[in-house]
């Protein structure tokens, strides 16, 4: 009886540890930022581990600490995450230190081929150096920067009269900045249902990106460029060029005539907060948000629009979104390259995009009847027309913290002009380039 | 303890020990066996303290990034030095964490040692407001940080609303405003921190011997006098010491300010440590930040030894 007993203990441990075994071997951890599409994404993730008995454990970190997370743990090699699905601008990164698996010849050999996904978003999403077909990720998450409105506030009678009587025009969707910013000086401190409302709440923050994502909203629309030629870090004329700094004077003349009161370290969260809450009008945000809000409650349906980034004397949006890449430390990159090879699939793809996830596969954002599959889908596919990224090198977080400091300094805090900001910034931008070997 | 009880105590302590221990320990002299008792704390310091000390060090005069470790480590002298002493935002850092040091130990120790002499009147109820008092020094600096930007916020915030009450200045714009957010910085570490200096003062209160006071009525000393001439200086060692500390801590501030203020706006509350933490952990530039923690570390340990020596002078 007791060699009895102690068989069936044995025989169960054994199972357990084999089965413990089997679990480890098949599960993967996707690493993102903790918003909105990480959560759809959880919920498509579902057929993969039904498809593949792999489990999916998710790493979601809130967007301001999400860079700082997670690239300190691509830097030092870190094993926690298998899938990264990080910021654009990490590519350089990911591939000249090695933290990306090169994806081309597993792309040959499973047939994906990145002719079936928008070009800009390959470009922005996959390629380093930029324009060469070495990929390193596969495009995840399309994402640029856009505009959400009062659409019942705009279409009241005595607000349109309003503003006809002062402007002159019709009050609509704002075609240029310059409708933009009038616009939301209409709105700023006047009082509609019994409540003091404000003109926009757009990106201010200070810590991480958020006021460069928001300034070059501007610049992108008067026709910015970080080099007078691609690739040679030849920035004088350009970054500072006549244009670049009437954009950033009109950012900071946005600020100080159009934000509520206190907006000085704002981004997605604070923006949606405003909005949600009745008090701006108007508010810049990232596509990516948008479902949520035409699902919300109180924003949703008829209550509001959407508008891509308006021009000044160009098309121009400022680049969100994400590639999904492999880790290169990761001991599971088989599986790791199995959730890529499901994931590009165009039928899971337009599960993605029902989701609330934005599919860059032509074959769901290529469709025709894509425009008109909801209200923000047209507007998606104007911006991603003109899009727009920082800088991607290696060095990209040097550069978007001088950026940071340089324009926070002179649209919240008041210090010198445009000019001495992007004079400044070149300076930084020069070093750090130079520290890089580049110049 | 008597004499006889230690020889006691050493001798049980001796018959414990076995045998062989006791063989080896005995070949040894006092001093070897001094060594071998700190030779693991010493171990432990050069591994933790000095060795990290020195490589820092090193590297502050190298272009070294701990994000690229493949990159070669090349000697660069003392140009990190250079950049870090002729950059005016350097001195813009040292200047708003002068502000913010100089601002709060000034209030924290008005406010504190006031606080201390109140409860030291042991009044019906003292121990429950001491113990209220002491609640803010008991929560974490990262959440007195994010509770304060929703006292501070200029439309819903309780503090704007009671500014108001007394001046019509509309939503005060604390965090957001340059000239407001460095005091906003202030205040919140004020709240959080005079507890712990009135802590410190009120034990150096209640260390004073009543006699005093009680020759001094006998001397007709007035109120004023009693203060001045009893109980300040009984309190000052005390009072330094917490100022020591706090100073200390202070130059260090981290946390509270990056959720208050994130260094903004612009950089007007962008404290030395904030800075060295995104050189060296944000942009990775290893060789840049390790200077400016050498050159953080000196200052420091300058302001610290010139302080120390001050308070050594009051307490003799």
């Amino acid at each position: 009886m007791r060699v009895l007993k102690t068989c069936a203990v044995a025989a169960v441990l054994t199972a357990g540890v084999v089965n413990g075994a089997y679990a480890q071997e098949k599960e993967i951890t996707l690493c993102w930022a903790a918003w909105d599409p990480a959560n759809a994404l959880v919920e498509l993730s579902k057929d993969f581990t039904a498809e593949s008995g792999i489990k999916m454990n998710f790493e979601f970190v809130p967007w301001t600490n999400f860079a700082d997370r997670m690239l300190n743990e691509l830097n030092s090699g870190g094993k926690l995450c298998d899938l990264m699905i990080g910021d654009s601008q990490w590519i350089g990164g990911g591939a000249v230190y090695g933290h990306y698996v090169k994806l081309n010849e597993f792309f040959d050999k499973e047939g994906i081929s990145m002719d079936d996904f928008l070009p800009a978003t390959v470009n922005a999403y996959s390629t380093w150096p930029k324009g060469t077909p070495n990929y390193y990720a596969l495009p995840a998450m399309g994402d640029a920067l856009g505009w959400v409105y009062r659409k019942d506030w705009f279409a009241r009678p005595e607000i349109q009269a309003a503003f006809k009587e002062k402007y002159g025009r019709d009050l609509e969707v704002p075609k240029n900045w310059d409708e933009l910013m009038e616009t939301a000086e209409f709105f700023q401190g006047r009082e509609i249902d019994g409540k003091k409302v404000y003109g926009a709440a757009i990106y201010t923050e200070r810590g991480s990106e958020g006021i460069t994502m928001g300034v070059t909203a501007a610049l992108y629309a008067w026709g910015f460029k970080y080099e007078n030629t691609p690739g040679k870090y030849d920035m004088d004329g350009a970054v500072n060029s006549p244009a670049a700094v009437e954009a950033l004077e009109a950012y900071k003349k946005f600020y100080e005539c159009c934000t509520p009161p206190g907006h000085s370290d704002a981004y997605m969260v604070a923006n949606l907060d405003a909005y949600k809450s009745g008090q701006v009008a108007m508010q810049m945000n990232w596509f990516a948000f948008f479902p949520g809000i035409a699902k919300d409650e109180a924003v949703g349906g008829d209550v509001s629009g959407f508008f891509a980034n308006p021009r000044e004397t160009v098309e121009g949006s400022t680049l969100g979104g994400q590639g999904i890449s492999v880790v290169a430390y990761s001991d599971k990159q088989e599986e790791a390259l199995q959730y890529i090879k499901w994931f590009a699939q165009p039928e899971v793809q337009a599960k993605w995009w029902k989701l609330g996830g934005y599919s860059c596969h032509k074959a769901v954002a290529g469709a025709p009847d894509f425009p008109t599959s909801t209200p923000f889908a047209g507007e998606f596919l104007k911006a991603m027309g003109s899009v727009k990224d920082f800088w991607q090198e290696p060095t990209y977080a040097e550069l978007l913290l001088a950026m940071q400091k340089r324009v926070h300094d002179y649209v919240v805090a008041d210090k010198g002009t445009a000019q001495e900001a992007l004079d400044k910034l070149i300076e930084d931008w020069t070093i750090t380039f130079e520290d890089d070997g580049k110049i | 303890m008597s004499t006889q009880t230690i020889e006691r105590a050493a001798e049980r302590v001796a018959q414990a020990t076995p045998s062989g221990l006791s063989r080896r320990i005995a070949g040894l002299s006092d001093g070897a066996i001094a060594w071998l008792f700190v030779s693991p704390t010493i171990v432990l310091l050069l591994a933790i303290n000095i060795f990290p000390l020195l490589w820092t060090i090193y590297l502050s005069f190298t272009n070294y990034r701990a994000n690229q470790p493949g990159r070669a480590i090349r000697w660069i002298g003392t140009r990190n030095y250079e950049r870090l002493l002729g950059s005016e935002d350097i001195w813009g850092y040292m200047q708003a964490t002068a502000h913010f040091v100089c601002w709060t130990m000034a209030l924290q120790v008005l406010l504190g040692l006031g606080l201390a002499l109140l409860i030291n009147r042991n009044f019906k109820g003292a121990s429950f407001w001491t113990t209220v008092i002491l609640i803010p020094m008991m929560l974490s600096p990262a959440v007195v940080g994010t509770f304060w930007t929703y006292l501070y916020q200029p439309q819903t915030g309780i503090f704007s609303y009671i500014v108001n009450l007394f001046a019509d200045v509309g939503p005060l714009n604390m965090i957001g405003s340059v000239e407001l957010a460095p005091w906003a910085i202030v205040i919140a570490d004020t709240w959080m921190w005079t507890p712990y200096i009135m802590l410190l003062c009120l034990a150096g209160l209640r260390s004073i011997p009543d006699y005093l006071y009680e020759a001094a009525e006998v001397d007709r000393a007035n109120t004023w006098q009693k203060f001045w001439y009893i109980t300040l200086p009984r309190v000052l060692p005390f009072l330094m010491l917490a100022v020591l500390f706090r100073g200390i801590e202070n130059f260090k501030m981290f946390d509270m300010v990056v959720e208050l203020t994130s260094g903004g706006p612009g950089s007007t509350t962008e404290l030395a440590s904030i800075n060295l933490k995104r050189e060296a952990f944000e942009k990775w530039r290893t060789g840049y930040s390790s200077a400016f923690a050498i050159i953080l570390f000196v200052t420091v340990f300058g302001l610290g030894n010139i302080y120390v020596k001050a308070l050594n002078r009051v307490k003799s």
